[in-house]
Order: structure tokens, then C-alpha cells, then sequence
């Protein structure tokens, strides 16, 4: 098992770091940038901001905090959020973003996934994945509906054969969020990313519930997650990270060693 | 500390963050595509991101695959980033057979390797591991990983790497699965790092910075 990545997630709205529950009820948690470089000095190993009503209001008003942000933050990001063509993961590469991350655009046009991943290669390609729950199989199985627009529009596609139609066509990655966990803290959906780490060979990184160290090692061990975002459980200091890569290690999840010569000093 | 440090524009993105890694040290990035500029430089990089193919074309088209090789072979400091470290040997294997610049003999090929129980690695190969240091080097000292804890960890992108004709010119590895990465090369003036160090925190910024010192 490869170490597994722990990654700051920032939810963006206009100027502000924002948090909801299940994409919704947004607050105001403060700058992101300063969260940001918290986050960095502190060892996370990797960052995304999600402008989350870039794609409702058709802006992208991200590109500045991006910039901002990579000034004194030498770690990846990944920026999503409204972004609609080869021009617009261009421009946030250009911006100082690592990978970009793509939810509607590739639903309502999935050759935007190979378009993409031709240009900049796939490694830069993250599908960003909304799942909810939606009844059950035939057999009883639990399934998944991919939404857009912070779970609010149905795509009418089972999220395990988008995740796996977005891996032929290119994508490097998925962040794959549960909007029902998502800012609950009660752990994330276990077979939801069991299901999609079952029919991709790309790594997965699990979003929404994270709220004690068990719901990561659960996840790993048991979903298969390559990668876990964290989002409140680190903007109200509900968790340390140091403490989290500890009990990780523990339990047998591999996680990145930071020496205190590693760390922001 | 240098005073000024020239980054090659091919048209290959991830620029920003090599140039503020740069001056964080309080040196002058020169971003060019321009032969003459590149020629005469004080200090390469030549970053990328992305297919070996298009990173070559993007340089044929500005005219500088000679005035790089030139540079190499002036034993002025060079660095080359990610898909510039690959672009350095002679040729690649990624959607097929393609020429490098052939500074440093090897190939490009992609990457496999299985884990303890004979399953598959994941590719690409992404995320966060360790660099260890190579059978035939004795030391880091007077490279750029110079005064690195031993498996400090980088952050690594990638589906292909270099497979160094010599194994002298492994400056470090690393390890996905089974499978062995050259994570670094160096011969003389010339380094390169298959991971981001611009993207490694602040063990990355310290190899930036022991590119910029060196002679």
C-alpha cells in the first residue's frame, strides 16, 4: 500500500473559506490563504480549493486566491470549480495550480476529460465526483447518483460507471465526495468508495465526513481511498494533523513521515 | 546565492510555482524562450509537465533543442524538473519511440512495479515518497540533495521515468512497489529530479536552494 495522502480541502466562496453541511447552509471560516498556510506549515501533503458557485454564477473567481496561495506554499493544489473548457485548466495551471478538478463541464461533455488530459497529461486531470445515495440495485446494492452544482442537480448517472467511463477517458484522478456525509463528521461512506475503487485503477481521493482518525483508517483499509480530504475537522482545529498521521500509522495506514526538518520552520 | 536564474518557456505549464520557488531566495528569474537567452544564461531550469512529445515539439518550435544542449555542455549549473529531467536522455518510449536532447545517456520508459502480495501498482505514480540514496553514491555532498535527511520524502507526478544508461548517474531513488524510480541524476553541471521539488515543501525549497549555491 502506497502512503496514503492526507489533503486540506478548502471550499471557496467569492473571497472567503466557507463550510457547509451536505454542500449546503454555507459559513464563513475566514481567509484561505492564511488557512492555507496554516495547513502547509503544520505538513499536509497536498491542498484543494473548490470554488463552490463558480459553476452556478459562470465565473471563476478563484485564479487570484490560487495565485496568492502558491506565493509561499510549495505543496499541490488542486483548484476546481466552474472550470468549462481546455482554456480554463490552462489558465489555472498557469495560476500556480497543480491539477484541476472538473465536475459539470465533464458531465454535460465528457470528451472534456480527454481533451484535457491530451493537453496537460491525465496526471493533472482530477473528475470531481458528487455522489449521493439513490435506493438500491436489484440485489439489494446500494447506488449512487452523480450530481452537479454542489448536489443539487441530478446527471442521472450511476456514480460507479461514471468513475469508471472518466477513466478511459482520461482522467488521473477522482475526488470522490459524499454529499450525505459531507460535513456531518460522522465518517465517510465506506461503500461508496469501496464501489468506485473497485472498477478504476486511478487513485480516489475520499471526501465528506472525516471527523476522528477511525473514519480515516476505515476508509483506507476498507474503501481502498488513495487519498482523504479533510475539511472542518482541521478548520476548527477539531483535529491535529500530527496526531491524525500518528494514529494512521498505527492502525496500519502508511502515511508520509514528517520529520520536524520537513516542517515550515 | 545566484543572482539570476533563467527558466525555460516552451510553452509547458507549472512555471509559477518553479519561478517562486526561485525567489524565494531572493534570486531574478529570467523566463525565456529565447535561444540567445538560453545560451548565455548563469543557471538553467528546464521544467515540465505533461507528454514527452509535446514537451520536444515545444522546444523544436522556439528553436532550442541546440542552444539547451549548448548550455548543458558549457558546465554552467542545470536543472531539469519532472518532464525536463526526462527530456535531458535520449530518447522516450511514451506514445512511441521519441528523440530527447541526449545531454545524458538513457531512456524514458514507463513505469511498473507490483507491491508484497503481486498486485499492480497504481500508475500514475503519485503522491509523496521517499528518496534513498543510490548503491554506487556514496554521498549528497556537492549535489543538489546536499544536506538532505536521508528518505526525505518528495512529491512525485508521473507515469514514465528515466532509466540512466550508467548507474553512476543516479543521484537518488525511489521505490514504487517493486519497481525502482531514478527520483534524481546528475553528471557534473548537470541535475535532475523525476519529483516536483518546487512542490516538496520546505525539503524541496532547500534543493532549489542548493541548485542555486552550486557551481
Amino acid at each position: 500500500m502506497r502512503n496514503v495522502r492526507l489533503i486540506a480541502r478548502l471550499d471557496i466562496k467569492g473571497p472567503n473559506l466557507i463550510k457547509g453541511i451536505h454542500l449546503e447552509g454555507l459559513r464563513k471560516v475566514g481567509d484561505p490563504q492564511a488557512f492555507a498556510r496554516r495547513y502547509y506549515e503544520q505538513g499536509i501533503d497536498e491542498l484543494i480549493y473548490m470554488d463552490i458557485v463558480a459553476s452556478l454564477y459562470g465565473r471563476n473567481s478563484l485564479k487570484d486566491i490560487v495565485s496568492r496561495t502558491a506565493r509561499d506554499v510549495f505543496i499541490p493544489m488542486t483548484v476546481g470549480g466552474g472550470v468549462r473548457s481546455v482554456e480554463d485548466v490552462r489558465e489555472l495551471l498557469r495560476a500556480g495550480a497543480d491539477k484541476v478538478a472538473i465536475n459539470t463541464a465533464a458531465v454535460n461533455r465528457p470528451a472534456l476529460l480527454t481533451e484535457c488530459s491530451r493537453a496537460f497529461g491525465s496526471q493533472c486531470i482530477v473528475l470531481s465526483i458528487e455522489a449521493k445515495r439513490q435506493g438500491q440495485g436489484q440485489g439489494g446494492e446500494p447506488r449512487w447518483e452523480a450530481f452537479t452544482d454542489n448536489g443539487r442537480e441530478h446527471s442521472g448517472r450511476s456514480v460507479v460507471d461514471w468513475a469508471r467511463e472518466a477513466t478511459e477517458l482520461g482522467a488521473g484522478e477522482i475526488l470522490l465526495t459524499s454529499v450525505d456525509q459531507e460535513g456531518t463528521r460522522k465518517g465517510f461512506d465506506v461503500e461508496l468508495v469501496r464501489a468506485v475503487t473497485a472498477v478504476t485503477d486511478i487513485p480516489v481521493i475520499a471526501s465528506g465526513g472525516l471527523g476522528a482518525p477511525q473514519h480515516l483508517v476505515d476508509v483506507c483499509l476498507r474503501g481502498g481511498a488513495d487519498a482523504v480530504a479533510i475539511a472542518d475537522a482541521l478548520h476548527y482545529n477539531r483535529l491535529e494533523l500530527a496526531a491524525l498521521r500518528e494514529e494512521a500509522r498505527r492502525a496500519g495506514v502508511p502515511v508520509r513521515a514528517v520529520p520536524s526538518s520537513a516542517l515550515v520552520s | 546565492m545566484a543572482q539570476k536564474v533563467t527558466i525555460v518557456d516552451y510553452g509547458a505549464g507549472n512555471i509559477f510555482s518553479v519561478s517562486r520557488a526561485v525567489e524565494h531566495f531572493g534570486a531574478e528569474v529570467v523566463l525565456s524562450g529565447d535561444p540567445a537567452v538560453i545560451r548565455h544564461a548563469e543557471r538553467l531550469i528546464l521544467p515540465g509537465v505533461g507528454a514527452f512529445a509535446n514537451g520536444m515539439q515545444g522546444l523544436r518550435e522556439r528553436g532550442l533543442v541546440e542552444p539547451v544542449r549548448e548550455y548543458a555542455a558549457s558546465g554552467r549549473p542545470f536543472l531539469g524538473i519532472c518532464l525536463g529531467m526526462q527530456m535531458m536522455v535520449e530518447r522516450s518510449e511514451e506514445f512511441g519511440s521519441h528523440d530527447g536532447l541526449g545531454i545524458l545517456p538513457g531512456k524514458v520508459t514507463r513505469i511498473a512495479g507490483k507491491d508484497a502480495h503481486g498486485t499492480p501498482m497504481k500508475i500514475p505514480h503519485i503522491g509523496w515518497n521517499r528518496l534513498t540514496m543510490p548503491e554506487r553514491r556514496a554521498t549528497w555532498k556537492d549535489t543538489i540533495l546536499e544536506g538532505l535527511p536521508v528518505e526525505s520524502g518528495a512529491y512525485f507526478v508521473h507515469s514514465f521515468s528515466v532509466v540512466p544508461a550508467r548507474e553512476e548517474d543516479r543521484l537518488a531513488d525511489t521505490w514504487h512497489g517493486d519497481y525502482r524510480v531514478s527520483a534524481a541524476i546528475q553528471r557534473g553541471n548537470v541535475s535532475g529530479c523525476q519529483f516536483h521539488p518546487e512542490k516538496s515543501g520546505p525539503i524541496g525549497l532547500r534543493i532549489i536552494g542548493n541548485f542555486l549555491e552550486s557551481r
